[in-house]
């Protein structure tokens, strides 16, 4: 009796010693989307990002951590396009919270604010791991990023309206930064234009259709396949005959198949951030497409 | 008016031209947009709603394939038919190749009162495994619904979960309500698919049947924590083992469970809980053989209290599963049981017809298990199990009311337990082949070695991984 009674004190006295959340509460579920969030609302945002840059965001399991921040979330960030299928909808349904379920307003999928491209003509899982809706993985095009911003910032300032001139604000100065910032890119990126390289999983097809580039192969027989030894001999037959400039890996693919690849082919290994986090100096939506275009512009020198 | 025409007309026009020429135009676009903005905060959605509608249209205009798309993929005209609202459907597909020394129709755990459950193994050589059927969507904004059909090798349906789900409920509250597998210990709200073993641990199959499932209410609470704190309470008609069918009115079981969970650095994620159960069985039968070989009816009625205590550790390289990860798993369940046996021969060698007397057991079980992916898609795993006879009081033994311990030879003292090791290979996600050794010992004096050879498909709506 008294050692529960001892217990339910510190317990107690641990959840009020927990910071009080200022502002609107956001769980993000991959690292750009957090990134995101915070420039749009700074100091007036708890952004918790679920998930890290080094780990696959399709194979992300609901565990405990995830439900526990998302029941005091206000609003959800996710990419959508069933990217999360795995995950997600059981940390909604047992985050005991109803802000955030799916149809309400807390909760905001970047992939609905965008048409996306490779949309299968018909779902059928022979084809892979293949995403009805189309290629979730949206962030790695400026243009994308701009779009989902103005949608997020009105999502953000429809559940906090008190702050809604602030999102706005900030939103605005964001996007003033972020034009700047891509048409940089894209005149460093100009000479990345029409190079053939070969990818692992068909998560940069938006980075390759922005830069022009062209994706003469993956190292998955098919998405969501791993790179098996027969399809690897059979991409360097083809590699053969239509050579690619490099073999691009995101952060949390394993390096393996990249390498042995790269060895044979005779072509450099790159392994890209993906999104914030997944390299050091892609700490932020900044960095990512600075570092991005820096590692893929060592091919053309 | 006219200037909204105006702009998504300019948006339409902007994103149907080719890619180059766009951003200028994009740029110019969202200026206007946000000027917009300023002033008309209200027609901001409307305009956005348009936006949206025109680079739907520009997307289909860009690549030749889109045409092919169907014309509710998206596009300005998506008609919402009654088909778009059906529950997303799954399928499971199961099967096994059994091949046992031991005839799998004498299974027993000796020692223990049988739960009633199908816990034996599966029969020997070829035989389909539950096929199950899952139907679940949102009812509403504020109930969500799932049913969970078993369509058993011989040809019947069961219901094993049919329940709604709050959605809508503040401070971190849940209500479930229907048929549903008891939030109780760790592995018994998995699902028999999901397990990593083709069977349940041996505490399971003695003092639940092999998992609970129950009709019922449950009401979670989840706490505005960091840290994972959850608490759950059960209300149960307790007609499943350790309680049974009462045919009275009001509640025959009750649960309540708290569990705690969390991250350790990025790599390693945790989970603990305890549960308490009560049921009060009336009447719960079971059949046994006396020393004659006669059948005997035997039934309990009283109380019965079961104790859990569950730990998960699943581990992996910076928290990405795909390549190598690693889960530990343990659960430990006592069980008491207070009331009155009734011994019933009258039906077999009708030596002592029906006596009753008092009936009393303390028993305990635990067991733990390791699985590793060592490489993708290959896994790896070890089950140790057992059972402690415990303490087991008898009255019409004690009482020397006739019949005598080698009338009961299934709750003759015995404690049983299993090494089980297992390899499985997925393909995919959806896919699963698995290879199975135990060495099984639940049978007094008699060691059944088990191989068996198991088959997971999964079809239709992508499941969710639960922790």
């Amino acid at each position: 009796m008294n050692r529960s009674l001892k217990f339910l004190i510190v317990l107690a006295a641990w959840c009020a010693a927990q910071p009080a959340l200022a502002g609107l509460s956001i769980f993000a579920c991959e690292p750009e989307w957090g990134a995101l969030a915070k420039e749009l609302a700074g100091e007036k945002g708890t952004i918790y990002v679920a998930t890290t840059a080094l780990q696959d965001p399709h194979r992300i399991e609901a565990r405990p951590s995830l439900i526990a921040r998302a029941r005091s979330a206000d609003l959800v960030v996710c990419t959508g396009a069933e990217l999360e299928v795995g995950w997600m909808p059981l940390v909604q349904a047992q985050s005991g919270n109803p802000r955030i379920q799916a149809g309400q307003p807390g909760y905001f999928e970047a992939a609905r604010q965008l048409v996306l491209i490779e949309v299968p003509q018909s779902a059928d899982r022979s084809m892979g791991d293949v995403h009805a809706s189309g290629n979730p993985h949206v962030h790695l095009d400026p243009s994308n990023i701009a779009r989902i911003a103005v949608a997020l910032a009105e999502r953000m300032a429809q559940v906090d309206p008190g702050e809604a001139a602030q999102y706005r604000d900030r939103t605005r100065a964001f996007l003033e930064r972020w034009r700047l910032a891509s048409a940089r890119w894209e005149q460093e990126g100009a000479p990345l234009k029409g190079m053939p390289i070969v990818v692992y999983h068909r998560d940069l097809s938006y980075l390759v259709r922005w830069l022009g580039m062209r994706e003469v192969g993956s190292l998955e027989p098919k998405p969501g396949l791993p790179p098996t030894a027969t399809h690897l001999a059979e991409l360097l037959g083809n590699l053969a005959r239509n050579p690619a400039k490099a073999v691009v890996r995101s952060a949390y693919n394993d390096p393996r198949a990249a390498q042995w690849l790269s060895e044979r082919a005779k072509i450099p290994a790159l392994a890209l951030p993906y999104t914030v986090g997944g390299t050091e100096r892609a700490r932020d939506l900044f960095g990512l497409f600075d570092d991005t275009l820096t590692r893929l512009l060592t091919v053309t020198k | 008016m006219f200037k909204r025409n105006l702009i998504a007309a300019a948006i339409a026009v902007a994103f149907a031209g080719p890619a180059p020429a766009q951003d200028a135009e994009l740029a110019k676009i969202r200026e206007e947009i946000r000027q917009a903005k300023e002033g008309y905060e209200r027609r901001i959605d409307a305009l956005e709603k348009r936006l949206a509608e025109a680079e739907a249209k520009a997307g289909k205009a860009e690549a030749s394939a889109a045409k092919a798309e169907s014309a509710a993929a998206a596009g300005p005209g998506r008609t919402a038919s009654d088909s778009a609202f059906n529950p997303a459907i799954s399928l499971i597909l199961q099967g096994t190749y059994a091949s046992t020394s031991q005839d799998p129709n004498t299974f027993r755990i000796t020692g223990f009162v049988p739960s009633g459950g199908e816990v034996g193994p599966p029969k020997r050589g070829f035989g389909l495994a539950e096929t199950e059927l899952t139907f679940s969507a949102n009812i509403d904004p504020y109930f969500r619904g799932v049913a969970i059909a078993a369509l058993t090798p011989e040809n019947e349906v069961e219901i094993e979960e049919a329940y709604f789900q709050t959605l809508a409920l503040p401070r971190g509250f849940t209500l479930k309500g229907g048929r549903f597998l008891s939030g109780i210990g760790y592995q018994n709200e998995i699902h028999q698919h999901a397990w990593d073993f083709q069977d349940a641990p041996l505490p399971y199959k003695a003092f639940l049947g092999g998992r609970l499932g129950q009709d019922g209410v449950q009401l979670r609470w989840l706490a505005p924590t960091p840290i994972f704190l959850e608490l759950g309470a059960e209300l149960s008609s307790g007609d499943a083992f350790p309680g049974s069918d009462r045919n009275k009115n009001g509640v025959g079981g009750s649960s309540i469970f708290g569990h705690l969970g969390g991250d350790i650095g990025r790599s390693t994620a945790w989970r603990t809980g305890l549960s308490y159960l009560r049921a009060s069985p009336q009447g719960r039968g079971y059949e046994d053989v006396d020393s004659l070989g006669g059948a005997v009816a035997n039934s309990f009625t009283g109380k019965a209290r079961l104790w859990a205590a569950d730990a998960v550790l699943k581990w992996s390289p910076n928290g990405n599963a795909s390549y190598t990860n690693f889960k530990l798993q343990g659960e430990y369940f006592r069980l008491k049981q207070d009331g009155t046996l009734t011994y019933d021969d009258s039906g077999g060698s009708n030596v002592f017809g029906a006596v009753s007397d008092y009936f009393n057991a303390d028993q305990s079980g635990w067991y733990a298990q390791g699985v590793w992916q060592f490489m993708p898609r290959w896994r790896t795993g070890y089950r140790y199990d057992t059972l402690r006879y415990g303490t087991v009081g008898n009255g019409i033994v004690n009482n020397g009311l006739g019949p005598v311990s080698a009338d009961f030879p299934l709750l003759a003292s015995h404690n049983p337990s299993r090494n089980t090791l297992m390899l499985d290979w997925s393909p995919t996600e959806f896919s699963r082949l698995r290879l199975q050794y135990a060495s099984d010992q639940s049978r007094l004096g008699a060691t059944d070695h088990q191989v068996f050879v198991q088959y997971i498909y999964s079809l239709g709506a992508h499941g969710a991984h639960k922790f």
